[in-house]
């Protein structure tokens, strides 16, 4: 870009000059921006007063950064990118790629079928816990609300930032029936889909005239609602202190406890409480199997492609004759329906549930795995749950980082200060997610992918 | 000013869709002014007008975007049903009246491709056959027959339409002439009895007005749909509609064939711009051009 | 009616703080369309930054007297500066660059700078709440009612600034390229308006707008957190909505109505119940008026 304003001189110089005038103009900012948050801090003394001190080492740290990080992505990174850029440009699909992406997801499939077997394999089984229920059940929870909540904001367009109360309405409904009246996980999974679509109907109800960020709003305010009610309604729900000792799933009847004819002793193991661990990891897995079947089947239906018909245009749905009041509303049941499953699922494998796991910030990360995985596309979905879950999962890991910045360093605390940079970061580089064409549902000749520049993100 | 020729001596079932002092009123403003006419099953039914005239308010109307302050809209079916409009919420008049529309700004789920579009214009039938769904999901019943039969019918209006080769592509990625001609293909895959088209001409160049006009024809020709469409290219005006209306400030001002709405002073005077006395000239010197401009 | 007037005043002082947020949701939302969701955090760095000035000039200047005056001042002007300035960089750095993309894009940077900011001020800061002694603490008695000095400060500082901000707007140059921007960024760009820096100024405007409501939400409460940019940045989000987003008066109408529906509720039912009255009354406006009080009526071309 150097070059082109200014031809005369050496372009790398120029580009080294235009870096230094950056770098320094971005250490200026960055000593206003950190001046008082990083150069100050305050803290409460012996008496329980504020007091504050300077940490001018660490200003001069940040400031340093700042600037040189400036001066590497202007000199460094941006023609790196221009070129990456040029280079797109020239180069052809590769075939031989596309045919390792058509088998990805077999391929992903056959992996998390055998990963339970390979971390106890690996790790024993105490040790396979951490990986299995840490790192498998935790990214699949949400590649399963990623992919609920898909089917409103990815496919019907509807933007709804309440996803987790219907979560919540789930794992309540689980929670309170099977501790008041003893019913079965088996029963109340179906049945919590069932509340948690209900639900989802009634609040879709009201605000289906609203569009965009009214809608938004509204949705957002819901879930508030839902989670305020769960807090004081304490009769019922026990408030914050939540409900627990919430009875575990059974696999035909039998438990998975240390008892006589619990499923350790049954099979002849040893008792450990890995085996429900891997038990829930392949609950979970068959979960987030269904939700993508019911997903991947309803698209090729007409109600899946009235869904992405109003995502594109709904004026002229209705000029076709299309219902977008039911439209909407089943987009709105079947997506809860999903998260009230995923929800009860949460309650059977947590055993616990208070409304503290279903603040917005929730129903904020959800949203970012649809938008980061390409809304619409349910492989970028589960790509971005495993990047987003998976890394900030990994950090908790990251007991070596102690030896660099000392055995103070907690790496749990930049977990989401770290996840929100990265949602930063990922959209800046690719707005419209990590998979941003569409798979169309029908094709007379073949199948081509729909580009991104295309697809509409829908109105409401 | 008269109406057209034959009114009395028509059978009731020759007309399709019936207008009768339609009024629409915006805040203070009166869009259209008691605002009555008839078209005709079978033929192509033109509604001209000045810029502002009211006309796609009057389409609004019919089509049910709009609710008429005043006055009754039926539509009256091949077997005979009658539907009143004006009580219909929009998406009904096109699942049940059978009408079906375009839109000015061309309309298209631009983000599906151009066969999938024609799909979802048969919803209503597909949905049927899918049992709304639940039945299509566990894999009984009768949709997928439907939906081999629903592809085929968007295949012919493809070929209709002069599309067939672009059925895969992203409608977004279509000319702006072919994504007209979609707009129509697919309006007519909701299987309308009667079709409103707004300006389809509009911002078409010579070729793609032509290939236009064919595609209308031969709508009529074989599918039997009534058309109406709101134009303002004379040019197709003239040469493909059956039934003129004109419309100015929200009134008709007259309606008969092409070749006398367009020997109407009233309408000349109304494109033209002049006052009322002056329309004697203007007529005089329209005749002495021997009627050679299209209007 | 003492209570009465007594819970409306208090309404009103809580009204004008999310008011005053509410006109930064607001205007980014009219000039570019997109909700800034960091808006919220924005006004909680406000907090702090009045709090780290108080905390380094009181020692100095002392808290009797004129040197409230200059302290307060004082935490004001430095709030405003430091917002103005964190907006305006995160504006150009995950703003502007996703400018005229995909709409949801600049919604996501945006959830992910307010996840940033919260916790990098939790991480830079701490996560214990910070509180500071009372700062103006005179509390009048006229008529059986008893109205702080804090709330009058707070009312005066904000009818004030809207009667600045109103000015600027409607009646300077600034203003029109601001109304011109909102109206057709391009057609304003095409007429010379550099709409770069219009957008940015607006930025810098709200910002400025939340500092002032965070170092008044510190003077008032005496305490600020990490995690205080959530809740009153929904809240004020929420009045935005309610007012008509889009609309500088139905922010401030929405603000004012929310202040007083939170304090009438806790004064009349239950407090635990007050956030859920907000939202039920703002869902409930917006099913009979879909584009909030005063908002502009969305209409549906066809």
């Amino acid at each position: 870009m150097a070059a082109v304003q200014n031809s005369s001189t050496h372009p790398e110089d120029n580009l080294v000059q235009k870096g230094i005038k950056e770098g320094i103009f971005a250490g200026v900012i960055a000593f206003g921006l950190f001046l008082l948050y990083i150069g100050v801090v305050t803290e409460q003394n012996i008496h329980n007063e504020l007091v504050y001190r300077f940490r001018w080492f660490a200003l001069a740290v940040f400031v340093i950064i700042a600037a040189v990080g400036r001066f590497l992505v202007v000199t460094v990174g941006q023609p790196w990118l221009a070129a990456r850029k040029a280079d797109a440009k020239n180069k052809v699909a590769d075939s031989g790629e596309s045919a390792l992406k058509k088998a990805l997801p077999k391929l992903a499939l056959v992996f998390l079928l055998a990963y339970p077997m390979l971390a106890v394999g690996l790790a024993g089984p105490q040790g396979s816990l951490k990986y299995v229920d840490n790192f498998g059940i935790q990214i699949l929870i949400y590649v399963m609300l990623g992919w609920g909540l898909n089917i409103v904001v990815g496919l019907a367009g509807l933007l709804d930032l309440g996803y987790v109360a219907f979560y919540a309405v789930g794992a309540y409904s689980y929670a309170l029936l099977s501790t008041y009246f003893g019913l079965s996980f088996w029963v109340l999974l179906p049945l919590s889909g069932i509340l948690a679509a209900f639900w989802g109907m009634i609040l879709g109800f009201p605000v289906l005239r609203l569009r965009g960020d009214y809608l938004a709003i509204v949705t957002l305010a819901f879930g508030e609602i839902i989670r305020l009610v769960l807090i004081n309604w304490s009769d019922v729900t026990k408030g914050t202190f939540g409900i627990s000792s919430i009875p575990k799933a059974t696999l035909f009847g039998i438990k998975f406890d240390a008892s006589k004819d619990g499923f350790a002793a049954l099979m002849g193991l040893a008792p450990s409480s890995a085996y429900y661990k891997i038990f829930l990891f392949y609950l979970i897995l068959a979960l987030c199997l269904l939700t993508a079947y019911v997903t991947i089947r309803l698209r090729r239906m007409p109600i899946g492609r009235a869904w992405e018909a109003l995502r594109e245009d709904e004026i002229a749905c209705r000029a076709l004759g299309i219902n977008t009041v039911t439209t909407k509303l089943t987009a709105f049941a079947i997506g809860a329906m999903f998260g009230g499953f995923a929800g009860s699922f949460f309650a059977a494998r947590q055993g616990f549930v208070s409304p503290d796991s279903f603040i917005f910030m929730e129903s904020a990360i959800i949203l970012a795995i649809v938008v980061l995985g390409g809304m619409g596309s349910l492989g970028g979905i589960a790509v971005a749950a495993l990047v987003m879950i998976g890394g900030t999962e990994l950090l908790r890991e990251m007991e070596f980082l102690k030896v660099i910045f000392g055995p103070d360093f907690t790496p749990e605390l930049y977990r989401m200060l770290l996840f929100g940079a990265a949602m930063v970061l990922v959209m800046l580089f690719k707005p419209r997610g990590f998979v941003g064409s569409r798979e169309p549902t029908a094709f007379l000749r073949e199948r081509k992918a729909v580009s991104g520049s295309f697809t509409k993100e829908g109105h409401g | 000013m008269t109406m057209a020729p034959g009114n009395t001596t028509m059978s009731k079932d020759d007309i399709i869709l019936k207008v009768e002092h339609l009024s629409m009123k915006f805040g203070g403003l009166m869009a259209i002014n008691d605002f009555s006419f008839e078209a005709k099953r079978g033929e192509i039914t033109a509604l001209i007008g000045p810029n502002g005239a009211g006309k796609t308010t009057v389409f609004n109307c019919i089509t049910g975007f709009y609710k008429p302050t005043m006055g009754m809209i039926t539509l009256r079916q091949k077997s005979g049903k009658e539907f009143l409009l004006e009580r219909l919420p929009d998406f009904e008049i096109t699942k049940k009246a059978k009408v079906a529309r375009t839109f000015q700004n061309i309309r298209l789920f631009s983000g599906m491709t151009v066969l999938e579009n024609l799909l979802v214009a048969q919803h209503n039938k597909l949905m049927k056959a899918s049992g709304y769904t639940v039945m299509g999901l566990l894999g009984i019943g009768g949709y997928k027959a439907e939906s081999r039969r629903s592809i085929e019918l968007a295949e012919h209006w493809l070929e209709m339409a002069d599309l067939i080769d672009r059925a895969d592509d992203p409608a977004g990625d279509l000319s702006y002439g072919a994504q007209r001609r979609l707009e129509i293909a697919r309006a007519m895959c909701t299987e309308p009895e009667f079709l409103c088209l707004d300006e389809p001409a509009a911002g078409l160049n010579p070729a793609e007005s032509a290939t236009l006009n064919k595609l209308l024809r031969s709508i009529r020709a074989d599918a039997g749909t009534s058309i109406m469409l709101i134009e303002h290219d004379m040019s197709v005006v003239m040469e493909i509609s059956d039934h003129v209306v004109v419309l100015e400030y929200g009134r008709k001002i007259s309606d008969g064939t092409p070749e006398h709405v367009k020997n109407d002073p009233k309408v000349i005077a109304a494109y033209l711009g002049v006052d009322d006395d002056e329309v004697e000239d203007v007529i005089a010197t329209v005749e002495s051009l021997d009627g050679g401009a299209n209007g | 009616m003492e209570y009465f007037v007594q819970q409306l005043i208090n309404g009103l002082t809580l009204g004008s703080i999310y008011g005053l947020v509410a006109i930064g949701y607001t205007m980014v939302y009219g000039i570019i369309g997109m909700v800034n969701f960091a808006h919220g955090d924005i006004f909680m760095l406000g907090a702090f930054a009045a709090l780290i000035v108080f905390l380094i000039l009181s020692p100095i200047i002392g808290i009797a007297g004129v040197a409230v005056i200059v302290l307060l001042l004082a935490m004001l002007v430095v709030a405003m500066f430091m917002t103005s300035l964190w907006n305006w960089t995160i504006e150009r750095v995950a703003y502007r660059p996703l400018r005229g993309s995909f709409r949801l894009a600049p919604l996501i940077t945006a959830i992910g700078m307010s996840i940033f900011l919260s916790n990098f001020i939790q991480v830079a800061q701490g996560p214990r709440n910070k509180p500071i002694p009372g700062l103006v603490n005179d509390v009048y008695t006229i008529a059986g009612l008893s109205v702080s000095l804090k709330q009058i400060i707070i009312m005066i500082v904000t009818a004030t600034l809207l009667a600045v901000f109103w000015y600027i707007v409607n009646h300077t140059p600034l203003g029109r390229a601001q109304r011109a921007t909102e109206q057709d960024r391009k057609m304003a760009a095409l007429l010379g308006i550099d709409v770069d820096r219009t957008i940015s100024i607006t930025f810098i405007m709200g910002a400025a707008l939340a500092a002032v409501a965070g170092a008044m939400y510190l003077i008032y409460y005496g305490v600020a957190s990490y995690s205080d940019g959530f809740v009153p940045g929904v809240k004020a989000f929420t009045a935005a909505v309610l007012g008509g987003i889009g609309s500088l008066p139905g922010a401030v109408l929405g603000g004012l109505l929310i202040g007083l529906i939170e304090s009438l509720w806790s004064a009349y039912f239950t407090i635990a119940y007050k956030d859920v009255a907000t939202f039920a009354i703002l869902a409930f406006v917006l099913i009979f008026k879909p584009s909030g009080l005063l908002g502009r009526p969305e209409v549906e071309k066809v």
